[in-house]
């Protein structure tokens, strides 16, 4: 009590804010670790790939002068050091270098492909958290203690049958039901909003099998909580007590889980590319990652890395504003 | 074992062995049909003779996937082994480089963990290259942080147990305690998870393989031959489909096995919801409306669990007049909590209640109408735990004002309003920059005041206080105490308090219900609890110490163990504890009777003439 009245009264808005901007410097600055370690990590890469990577490039047949002079204008004949810092140099002003076998800029080629692959990935993180979280309460709540074992066992028959077919496949199965039996959607590449349906779907459906059976055992928790009693005592209508009292609870603890499988989706976005002839990063990855155009490679792999990044950002942004608790400490 | 046979785990073992036979057997069968190349009947779709329909190269696509099956395995199998080698070294590396170094090595696993496995796969495949050798590497070594997280979890929540502390003083060196006593204990769930990791990698695989990055022609597995056929979707699909089901069965068969064996780990659930209709005493038979502000006549409350019903209060009958404070005493398991639910109609669904009558503030509970907003107003509730009685995502102003906002149907504002003023209202200091404060944020005292003012945003009438200082500071015990006495005074409110604290009790409550077994076995005013009639009473009173308590001699305690609810013994229920017991007690059960005083009591032989010290010294045995 004494503690208390000695303590200096501080204004309530600027404690707060004081939280929040705590809140915000801490994460931006782990967010900048994080792409700084990822950024060295991709420079190394270039550098661990065994023998000489500019001759694995152009193939064993390339006059050595060539060679050479690939290696020169490639800056690999400098200390590497100096090849380090005018790499993060360059990613500060977005100078990737370019490819080794097409000579096209890969900040260009990036450009090309970034929203092609972001919008996917974007829209089947949208979805995933959509239907996963509204099905996985529902299921909750109609199989709550023991209740329901039939609608129970379809679910998790359901879920883990989808959680194990790999995104690819699902898409190669899409396509034949969907666009090559029925033709209700297209086969392949992206056009209209119609073309956005299987590809979105074949990356979302794992998210979404193994996200709804997450959120349903955390909204059991949280119903059996003490302070849904409370709730219950204060005589709100059952809508209220589910959507008020449980449900942020419910999310967070499974955003917390979901946060990497929901990054996971950035990833999941160069096999359905490929899949369905998207045009984004997924195909040129794998085509530079065969040709073994290294600095494509490396310019990529940092752009997905990046994603992946971000929307654990969001993540924890998002709990967050659900869940005041996480913006103190580091968790 | 028997547990993880169930129908899951069966069809996931009965998959894995297909998929194992095939795996050993399958080259030496199909073999030459896999290989045989028949370039007239090439591109063919599916037929009776190739039920895949056939390859560029006129082979047997079916031959083809049965035969991949071994290639496909046995690199997941070496990715597997790189992935536990490399993770248990990562795993263990703090046991041996110390807490600094080691400290490093989890930081970085920490940070890798993070990033999608297909996406380190890619970056470690672009570093070993093109083909088979570099994808087992890339899939084993991108696991393998992910397994290190889970050895460093597991180990270290052993490292903390006691026999490893023992080990480490008698100086056994480390690497014996790992490989002795740490492993050894660790190993089973290492294990499942390396064999649920296996389907993953499976399709990891698959995955790497179908992207052309992985297999390389003339080797195939089940990815390689996805790619190969894919473009035939249009005219053969079960040509670009076959082998990705191959791929499906076997990821199944290992995640089957893994689910099977996590679910025989977890408890399940065996509340069942009840199946009999709730008993109801006809309304003729219910009595007059009394002035008494709560009634209850024979209150029961039922659980059917798969285990048979429990029943936890069997026939309580109690009145609360307005203003009074009502103590209920018990062990725990004697149903006062449950009682106090149940009056307060939060017993949650998987329970039945019923009465003979619950009535509170004149409007029958029992009828089946609304009573939200009397209840939301006019009843408070305080529970035990206030670490956990609030809502961790919301801040404590808006759960206050949250009731106004309900049942008052106060604007945004003045509900705020006037959660800061019961905040103030229960000497919270700081109101207003308390109520915007999150429940964490709050002292466990703290909390306890903030249910009492939440209570305080209607005009209460009973407040039904279920062991409301256990869990706090004895200290903070009396300050919160004082509060309710307050209220009381301030706000006329009857007090239902439930405790199994005699001391606290006769403190606060001016009638006390001592409860058994799910019955009240007596009812006397709480000045007269040193000459109460009950063995039960005269035991509770007895087992608390005070000041003239003797302290060279054991603490007093009831011997013996309240019957299970779910038991119905056919006489009194303490009568295997009681030393007066006699034969009745064993087979007749004793009815509440009123004494000449007013009190009540359920016994045989109560208050016979023995005194109290000889009790004392009975039950002290």
């Amino acid at each position: 009590m004494t503690l208390q009245l000695a303590a200096p009264a501080v204004r309530p808005a600027s404690w707060l804010g004081g939280r929040w901007v705590r809140f915000a410097v801490r994460r931006t600055g782990r967010l900048l670790v994080s792409v700084w370690v990822l950024a060295t990590a991709a420079f190394l890469m270039v550098h661990a790939v065994p023998g000489d990577p500019v001759r694995a490039a152009l193939g064993a047949n390339a006059p050595a002068s060539l060679v050479e002079a690939k290696r020169a204008s490639l800056g690999l004949d400098r200390p590497l050091l100096e090849q380090y810092l005018s790499f993060l140099q360059g990613l500060v002003t977005g100078d990737l270098g370019s490819s080794i076998v097409t000579q096209v800029e890969v900040s260009e080629t990036i450009r090309t492909g970034l929203p092609g692959t972001l919008t996917l990935a974007v829209a089947a993180f949208v979805l995933a958290v959509a239907v996963s979280i509204p099905l996985g309460v529902g299921i909750a709540v109609l199989t709550r203690r023991g209740r329901a074992r039939r609608t129970e066992f379809a679910f998790a028959g359901t879920s883990v049958v989808l959680g194990t077919i790999p995104d690819f496949l699902l898409g190669v199965l899409l396509v034949y039901l969907f666009a090559v039996e029925l033709q209700w959607f297209p086969v392949a590449g992206r056009s209209g909003p119609e073309s956005y349906v299987l590809p979105v779907i074949a990356l979302a459906a794992g998210a979404v099998a193994i996200l709804s059976r997450i959120m349903r055992v955390e909204m059991l928790a949280v119903l059996e909580a003490d302070y849904m009693r409370t709730a219950r005592a204060k005589r709100l209508s059952p809508l209220r007590t589910y959507l008020v009292h449980a449900l942020p609870n419910a999310v967070t603890a499974t955003l917390t889980i979901g946060g990497l499988l929901l990054g996971g989706l950035v990833a999941g976005t160069v096999l359905v590319e490929n899949v369905f002839a998207w045009p984004g990063l997924g195909g040129t990855l794998v085509r530079s990652m065969l040709g073994k155009d290294y600095p494509l490679v490396q310019g990529i792999v940092l752009v997905y890395g990046v994603l992946v990044l971000l929307v654990q950002t969001l993540v924890d942004v998002l709990l967050a504003l659900l869940d005041p608790r996480s913006t103190i400490g580091d968790s | 074992m028997r547990r993880v046979l169930t129908p899951l785990g069966i069809t996931g073992f009965a998959l894995l062995a297909l998929i194992l036979f095939l795996a050993v057997f399958a080259p030496s069968i199909w073999g030459d049909r896999a290989t045989t190349v028949d370039v007239p009947s090439a591109l063919q779709g599916s037929s009776s003779e190739h039920w895949l329909g056939t390859d560029a190269l006129g082979r047997d696509l079916f031959a083809r996937v049965l035969v991949a099956t071994r290639l496909s395995l046995e690199l997941a199998a070496i990715a597997t082994v790189i992935r536990v080698a490399v993770g248990l070294l990562l795993g263990t590396a703090p046991m041996f480089l110390g807490r600094r170094l080691g400290g490093v090595v989890m930081a970085a696993v920490t940070i890798l963990v993070a990033f999608p496995a297909l996406l380190v796969v890619l970056f470690l495949a672009t570093i070993f290259g093109v083909g088979a050798t570099g994808a087992v590497l890339a899939i084993g070594l991108a696991g393998a942080p992910s397994f290190a997280r889970l050895c460093h979890t597991l180990f270290a929540s052993v490292e903390a147990s006691d026999y490893i502390a023992a080990a480490r003083t008698a100086g056994v060196s480390r690497p014996r305690i790992l490989f002795r006593h740490v492993l050894p204990n660790v190993a089973e769930p290492l294990v499942v998870s390396a064999t649920i990791d296996m389907g993953y990698t499976l399709l990891a695989f698959a995955g790497l393989s179908f992207l052309g990055l992985g297999v390389q022609v003339p080797s195939y597995d089940w990815g390689q031959l996805m790619q190969d056929n894919l473009s035939r979707i249009y005219t053969d699909p079960l040509a670009a489909i076959g082998p990705g089901l191959a791929v499906v069965i076997a990821g199944l068969a290992f995640n089957f096995i893994g689910e099977a064996v996590a679910r025989s780990f977890g408890t399940r659930d065996d509340v069942r919801r009840p199946v009999a209709p709730p008993r109801r005493v006809p309304a003729s038979l219910r009595r007059q409306d009394q002035p008494d502000l709560l009634t209850v006549e024979d209150l029961r409350v039922d659980f059917t669990t798969s285990r048979g019903v429990s029943r936890p209060v069997r026939g309580v009958s109690f009145s609360v007049k307005a203003g009074e404070a009502v103590g209920i005493v018990g062990e725990s398991g004697s149903g006062k909590s449950m009682t106090a639910l149940a009056v307060a109609g939060l017993v949650d669904e998987a329970g039945v209640v019923d009465a003979g009558r619950l009535s509170f503030d004149g409007a029958d509970l029992l009828d089946g109408g609304d009573h939200r907003r009397l209840l939301g107003t006019s009843l408070a509730m305080v529970f035990q735990d206030p670490m956990t009685s609030f809502n961790p995502a919301h801040r404590i102003g808006a759960q206050l004002a949250e009731v106004g906002r309900t049942h008052q149907a106060l604007g945004r504002r003045v509900a705020w309003a006037r959660a800061v003023d019961r905040l103030q209202a229960v000497r919270v200091r700081e109101p207003e920059r308390r109520a915007r404060q999150y429940p964490f944020e709050f002292s466990g005292g703290m909390r306890q005041r903030a249910m009492l003012a939440m209570g305080l945003m209607g005009s209460p009438r009973l407040v039904i206080a279920d062991e409301p200082t256990t869990a706090l500071d004895v200290t903070v015990q009396k300050e919160v105490l004082a509060l309710l006495g307050e209220i009381r005074e301030q706000e006329g409110a009857a007090l239902l308090f439930i405790s199994h604290d005699v001391s606290v009790v006769r403190e606060v409550c001016d009638r006390v219900l001592v409860m058994y077994a799910g019955r009240i076995v007596e009812d006397l005013p709480a000045s007269e609890l040193d000459e109460s009639s009950h063995p039960y009473t005269r035991a509770l009173v007895a087992a608390v110490p005070h000041m003239e308590t003797d302290t060279d001699r054991p603490l007093a305690v009831i011997p013996g163990q309240m019957i299970d609810p779910s038991e119905s013994p056919a006489g009194c229920a303490f009568a295997a504890r009681c030393p007066r017991a006699s034969v009745r007690c064993g087979v007749e059960e004793p009815v509440l009777e009123v004494l000449p005083s007013g009190a009540r009591v359920a016994c045989w032989h109560p208050g016979e003439a023995r005194s109290v010290l000889m009790e004392k010294a009975e039950v002290r045995r």
